[in-house]
């Protein structure tokens, strides 16, 4: 008794001089989801109640009653499935004009073998005040050279890196961009053209090397090839296994990208796309997935249309391609909800638009089976919500990730409860 | 850069004198208008004639050959006002000196910007035009109308605004000038003495003057210009709007404030307003802040995107800014946050991208409302403005449709270069550092990494 009592006090004094640090601790259990609705992609909302355990969903069904659950009243409520962030740097960077604070940019310029995940930090402060709009899931994807590493998908909760991470992970590629890169660039036409000569011969150099070393790896003379974990990084890429992450905006970069590709016979998918609305048939032909953002971005060109922004992710899902939609930040991963409302509002509806924050976003990653819908024998990555999760004021009541009921509870909160009456 | 078309449009702009600026009439028939300062009114008209709005009620006659927007089943506000941005001018940053009190932006404007179409495609009809945050005392800013098509620069200008100056604490004066130069201020504590110094000058200034002016003294003082602009901060003349985060150089500020008898001054960014709101409201201080930018750098990692709401719910006339001529384009979702992080009401969380900016700027008995006599600045909206949803349709300044949906064609810009046949392409401004205040500035004197 007069130790928990100490305790007591103890956590008190924590919470007093806490100024916005974690305080409540994430649970984990037996979760029942009564009397709400759940939010399906094909159906939209049916009644259902959702049962939790072990983290994976169990049950989805109208009904389910279970004596050792904790239950949570979701009367007038939607459930829905967590969203994902195509591409950001959550986890990766703490305070972005700090650069010890960063590790993202690894030096070099074909460095595939950098691991996101090994720098993810768990206790990052932007991590909780980001998931507790709803998004459960992030890919967090280094910057800076030609192959700056290898992104890793997260579940933005966690102890440890290993925890955290959501079974995919993809080397990055920065497709070179050519031509001038703002009116400020002030190289001559043959300047240009011999930088693109040269960033190129040093790609196909690489990627050659990357074949040799891979079909070397797959004989009996493994063992003699030296150690070489830039190229290593490459095997799963060259022999098929795992989409490379090109980076790519520009319409000529993506029309030329694209017959990189064709030529490396390799399966990518397209990030960025800023200009994916001008090319869409050569997507279409080649059967590229794109994941676009931010959508809340001005236009590339001045004499570009005030909302191509908003409207290119609408205008290519409508003609068919799949796309999933990406905030391409740190610390404000939390609007990814309103970048896919802008999406939404501007041509792709809603229903599309929460695919691509979701399903389209694990099909991509070929973990469709386990996230990016709330069904059977899934993760147990869900929110609760009373409105549509895109709306601005719509308020969050609960949250789970990976089965662990989550407060809702962030720095930003923490000072708000402190400072609102000082 | 100033290009030639520009610098003689300057030069006929001061032969001719201002030319007049255009104003319109126009009706709008059955929107649901969001006056701000009287609630909400279905199905109602609006008429502005001759730039004013001249009639609000149901069913007023159009008058003979006037244009006519059936608002029907859409929201009708007052134009949105941004209490901060560095759109429109060409020049952001005069990085020389920690004092810099004699430049002024409205010597840059561009109107040729094609940010000013974005913003009034995003119902922005007026912003607030500063200069940067590099010096400890920068320059004067302008507040300006989104005029888009004037070719003038002049007719840019709101005449009659408040004149306003850029202030800035913290990092940015202490990285260009401590870091970067090696004079004062290297800490806050020198950013201090930076205005206790220069207020010491200009108020020995206007002394010498008053000596001058009244007889004590026959022989003119030299007259300055930097000083000139120093002594109108004290008189009151010239509002401060003072770049800012943390709670500390806040309340700084204001002690010295107090000390050179100056009593009106608007906070910008104050991230940290929230931990001084008290002090603030006691003050009578204004805020202008941002919905939810935090951690960029390391002054704002103790930030919360509650902000708006604490220093509201603590008697601060609080705005949300831009700062960014992408988040100019949607203000009216960045206001809309403000419900997100602490729950205010439709009428609060407009409030705070019209009439709260209005009385920033010194113009509030003009604009930020749907009022009778005040100016025909007006944004017509597809479903509320603090939905998600909405979709700006008609912008609307001084009578003038400037931004019309319907009529809304690919390319608008108005100062083509023959020879480019595509303008360059710039890359995702996303994910880069969000100082847009430094403008002109971390290019030359800092590497960036990105």
């Amino acid at each position: 008794m007069k130790l928990n009592s100490i305790y007591i006090i103890l956590l008190l004094a924590i919470a007093t001089f806490a100024n916005g640090q974690q305080i409540t601790k994430a649970t984990t259990g037996i979760f029942l989801l009564k009397n709400g609705e759940v939010y399906t992609h094909d159906n939209g909302k049916i009644k259902a109640d959702v049962l939790m355990q072990d983290g994976i969903i169990k049950e989805v069904s109208e009904m389910i009653e279970h004596p050792g659950a904790k239950k949570f009243d979701c009367t007038g409520l939607t459930i829905y499935p967590g969203m994902i962030d195509s591409g950001t740097k959550i986890g990766l960077a703490e305070v972005s004009s700090v650069s010890l604070t960063q590790d993202h940019n690894e030096i070099g310029e074909f460095t595939p073998h950098m691991k996101a995940l090994t720098a993810v930090n768990p206790s990052s402060v932007n991590i909780p005040v980001n998931r507790v709009n709803g998004i459960t899931t992030a890919l967090s994807v280094p910057s800076g050279g030609r192959f700056p590493g290898t992104a890793a998908l997260i579940n933005l909760y966690g102890y440890t890196p290993n925890d955290m991470y959501a079974g995919f992970s993809a080397v990055v590629f920065n497709y070179p961009s050519t031509g001038k890169r703002g009116s400020w660039d002030r190289r001559s036409d043959e300047d240009i053209k011999k930088a693109e000569e040269k960033a190129n011969k040093k790609i196909k150099d690489f990627i050659s090397k990357a074949r040799l070393y891979t079909k070397i790896s797959g004989t009996d003379k493994a063992s003699s090839l030296d150690y070489n974990p830039q190229l290593n990084a490459l095997v799963p890429i060259i022999n098929k296994e795992a989409p490379l992450l090109v980076e790519v905006n520009k319409k000529s970069d993506i029309l030329s990208a694209i017959s990189w590709v064709n030529e490396n016979d390799i399966n990518v998918i397209f990030t960025g796309v800023s200009e994916g609305y001008l090319v869409i048939d050569s997507l279409l032909k080649y059967n590229i997935p794109v994941i676009t953002g931010p959508i809340l971005n001005n236009p590339g060109r001045s004499s570009d249309h005030y909302n191509i922004g908003y409207s290119n992710a609408g205008k290519m899902q409508k003609a068919g391609i799949k796309v999933a939609i990406r905030t391409n930040e740190t610390e404000n991963v939390r609007n990814l909800p309103y970048n896919a409302g802008f999406a939404a509002a501007y041509g792709m509806g809603f229903k599309e638009a929460f695919k691509a924050v979701t399903i389209n976003a694990a099909e991509m990653f070929g973990i469709e089976n386990k996230y990016g819908s709330v069904e059977r024998t899934k993760v147990a990555n869900v929110f609760v919500t009373d409105g549509d999760p895109f709306e601005t004021k719509t308020t969050i009541k609960y949250l789970f990730i990976d089965g662990y009921n989550i407060p809702l509870e962030s720095r930003h909160t923490y000072l708000y409860d402190e400072f609102l009456e000082r | 850069m100033l290009n030639i078309k520009n610098i003689i449009l300057g030069l006929l702009a001061t032969t001719c004198l201002s030319a007049q600026v255009d104003m319109g009439d126009v009706l709008i028939k059955n929107g649901t208008l969001l006056t701000i300062s009287d609630g909400e009114k279905e199905k109602t008209d609006i008429l502005i004639k001759k730039g004013k709005i001249s009639k609000i009620g149901k069913s007023i006659k159009a008058p003979e050959g006037i244009k006519t927007i059936d608002a029907n089943g859409m929201y009708v506000m007052p134009g949105i006002i941004d209490a901060h941005s560095h759109i429109a001018i060409d020049a952001v940053n005069e990085a020389t000196n920690p004092v810099t009190a004699e430049v002024w932006v409205g010597d840059a404007l561009d109107p040729y910007d094609i940010n000013i179409y974005r913003a009034l495609a995003g119902g922005v009809t007026i912003s607030h035009a500063m200069h940067g945050s590099a010096n400890a005392i920068g320059g004067q800013c302008e507040t300006i109308k989104h005029r888009w098509g004037v070719l003038d620069p002049n007719d840019l200008r709101m005449e009659g605004a408040k004149k306003t100056i850029k202030f800035a604490l913290g990092e940015n004066p202490i990285r260009v000038h401590g870091e970067g130069g090696n004079i004062v201020p290297n800490t806050r504590m020198g950013v201090e003495q930076v205005f206790r110094n220069a207020f010491e000058q200009g108020k020995a200034y206007a002394a010498e003057w008053k000596a001058y002016n009244n007889g004590t003294t026959k022989i003119a003082p030299e007259y300055n210009i930097r000083k000139e602009a120093l002594a109108d901060i004290l008189s009151g003349e010239i509002m401060i709007h003072c770049h800012s985060y943390r709670a500390d150089e806040i309340l700084m500020l204001m002690n010295v404030l107090t000390d050179y008898g100056v009593d009106q001054i608007c906070f910008q960014h104050v991230n940290e307003g929230f931990k001084v709101a008290p002090e603030l409201a006691e003050f009578g201080a204004y805020a202008s802040v941002f919905s939810d930018w935090w951690a960029y750098k390391f002054e704002v990692y103790y930030s919360t995107a509650y902000n708006a709401t604490i220093l509201s719910k603590n008697g601060v006339t609080t705005s949300i800014n831009s700062d960014s001529r992408e988040l100019i384009r949607h203000l009216y979702h960045e206001a809309a946050k403000t419900q997100k992080y602490g729950g205010l009401s439709d009428t609060e969380a407009l409030s705070m991208i019209t009439i709260n900016p209005a009385k920033q700027l010194g113009i509030d008995k003009r604009v930020g409302s749907l009022e009778v006599n005040k100016e025909g600045d007006v944004v017509i909206f597809q479903n509320h403005p603090l939905s998600i949803y909405a979709i700006p349709q008609y912008t609307i300044v001084d009578g003038i449709v400037r931004f019309d949906i319907n009529e809304d064609p690919q390319d608008m810009r108005i100062d083509i270069d023959p020879e480019e046949k595509i303008p360059a392409f710039q890359e995702s401004e996303a994910g880069h550092n969000h100082d847009n205040c430094l403008q002109g500035v971390s290019e030359l004197l800092f590497e960036h990494k990105h």
